[in-house]
């Protein structure tokens, strides 16, 4: 049984084929990876999955659930989550407040209630600081809550925007470039982490990513797309021999300059 | 109470009801609101028609007035709420203009540009600044709730908000919703205070003025929108000396707040007990800085 299945999943800027009927199925708890150069739809893809974009056709299936033409924060609501290539946090608001931001369904009092004080607010606010101050430590963050999240130095933002996501309790989590710009003994630290994230939430992780030391280490199964293409599916071992992945890589050598 | 205190207490909490709405709306949803004095409009006209012509109670009317001004915003709203920053800021001018306009040629009804005299008014301006302070209460007590987290994070990134699932077409809806009934609100108590309305009360001077309010205290904080609803309604009162000057002297002021302290008088300061202790602590209590010298 999948978790996530897409079907011929393509997206179209006008004559550009930025992506170009992708397909992926996810194992509930693997660690997929999609891999590839710069501008090869991989963020795209992203955005079509949290219905960002709507696509040019294909289907995307969650739980055996069409997610097409569904906004954004149903998406959410059905198990996923996602972080930003370039982090997008609620940069002027507070560390604690950007959590529990994301965990307003551990509130269920009206908009009305909202306007007065009540027990049941109260002890529900309670709750969701408590959970926020968790979720920070296990990020690493719970000394810095209080401080405004602009002024975290970059690798902690990525690190608070992952404790945001975690927040909505997601069955799939989606992370776009967690490593980037980040020095190889952090990125380390950060594949730990995953893991850990896995066996503590069960979670199912697709991941972007180019740190190919992370990827490998990582991933269960890896897709690598170039310009909008799958080229080339399977575990880190079959994509590394795959000739058409080496090919995108490095380029290929040209054929009428062995004649000459 | 002097006839002139009274007056400057009426418009206070006029402008602090009004102030309110936009706080919420522009200050912690991020809609930046440019047609406030149109949903004033409909309060205003909506209750001293009532009263006037129909003879409703004054307190009946009031209610309303704000009613009206709640009603519109939903019309209003939901299409100009897709819009992006500026393109809202332009529709809410546009609609605050052509409600003007509207009341201005409707004669028979509105009086024209001559407007309604001889509204019944009110006796006394202290259940109006009750009011407005329970307002200002009311909304410390929403932003600082799961549904006020929800409006800030669509103010700082939309996107992001509605990645973490929230339903930001809702939230901004209801801010709008809320504006629009402070508004109508404000305008009513506006017609009932001052006894007569034209449509020239509501023109854009009104809208930027309230914006401005706003902006100068402070976007991310409700105290500072009533700081500066106190400042920017009395100091014209206090540089009446000036005489022409004072409007300048108001200007000058703003431009001065703006350039020093961009996010405003007050910041994301609030007003709260445990904000006033540190306040407290940092100028009279040595022991943080006798832990550093540890």
């Amino acid at each position: 049984m999948y978790i996530l299945e897409i079907d011929n999943l393509s997206k179209y800027f006008g004559g550009v084929k930025a992506v170009d009927d992708f397909n992926m199925k996810l194992e509930e708890g693997s660690i997929t990876s999609i891999i590839g150069p710069n501008g090869a739809g991989k963020t795209t893809i992203f955005n079509l999955i949290t219905g960002i974009y709507p696509p040019t056709k294909g289907s995307i299936v969650l739980h055996g659930n069409s997610i097409l033409g569904l906004p954004t924060y149903k998406i959410v609501d059905l198990g996923l989550a996602r972080t930003f290539q370039n982090i997008r946090l609620f940069v002027n608001s507070t560390v604690l407040d950007n959590v529990r931001a994301a965990c307003h369904d551990m509130a269920n009092y009206s908009v009305l209630e909202g306007f007065f004080p009540s027990k049941r607010r109260y002890e529900q606010e309670k709750c969701i600081k408590e959970r926020s101050m968790a979720l920070l430590a296990t990020v690493g963050l719970a000394d810095r809550a209080d401080e405004i999240a602009s002024k975290l130095p970059y690798g902690y933002q990525r690190r608070l925007e992952i404790a945001r996501a975690l927040a909505l309790n997601p069955k799939i989590l989606l992370l776009d470039e967690p490593a980037a710009g980040m020095n190889p003994e952090e990125s380390l630290q950060l594949m730990d982490f995953i893991r850990k994230m896995r066996e503590k939430f069960a979670l199912t992780t697709l991941l972007i990513e180019h740190h190919m030391e992370l990827v490998m280490g990582l991933s269960d199964y890896i897709t690598v797309v170039d310009f909008g293409k799958t080229i080339a599916t399977g575990t880190p071992k079959e994509v590394q021999n795959d000739p058409e992945v080496i090919k995108a890589y490095l380029g290929y050598g040209d054929k009428n300059e062995e004649v000459a | 109470m002097s006839i002139y205190i009274q007056g400057i207490v009426y418009l206070f909490s006029i402008n602090l009801i009004s102030v309110m709405g936009l706080s919420l709306l522009t200050g912690f949803t991020g809609s930046f609101c440019f047609g406030q004095a149109g949903f004033m409009a409909v309060g205003a006209y909506t209750s001293g028609m009532l009263t006037k012509l129909v003879g409703w109670p004054l307190w009946i009317g009031i209610i309303c007035g704000a009613l009206a001004g709640a009603l519109i915003s939903i019309p209003i709203g939901l299409p100009t709420l897709k819009l992006k920053g500026d393109y809202f800021a332009i529709a809410t001018l546009g609609f605050a203009e052509a409600v003007r306009l509207i009341l201005e040629n409707l004669q028979q009804y509105t009086g024209g540009a001559r407007g309604i005299p001889g509204i019944e008014t009110m006796d006394s301006p202290v259940p109006v600044l009750i009011i407005a302070l329970v307002i200002y209460v009311l909304i410390r007590f929403y932003v600082a709730s799961t549904h006020g987290r929800s409006c800030i994070a669509i103010r700082e990134d939309e996107m992001a908000a509605n990645c973490i699932g929230i339903n930001s077409p809702r939230m901004k809806t209801i801010s709008f919703f809320v504006n629009g009934l402070l508004a109508g609100l404000a305008g009513a108590l506006l017609a009932h205070y001052v006894g007569f309305i034209q449509p020239s009360m509501f023109g854009m001077a009104k809208s930027t003025e309230l914006i401005i309010m706003v902006i100068f205290g402070g976007m991310h904080s409700v105290t500072g929108a009533l700081l500066s609803t106190v400042m920017l309604t009395s100091l014209p009162e206090l540089l009446r000396a000036a005489s022409i000057w004072r409007l300048v002297a108001y200007g000058l002021l703003v431009v001065i707040i703006m350039v020093v302290r961009p996010e405003g008088l007050l910041g994301s300061w609030e007003l709260s007990i445990a904000n006033l202790k540190q306040i407290w602590n940092n100028l009279f209590n040595r022991k943080p800085s006798v832990k550093e010298g540890n």
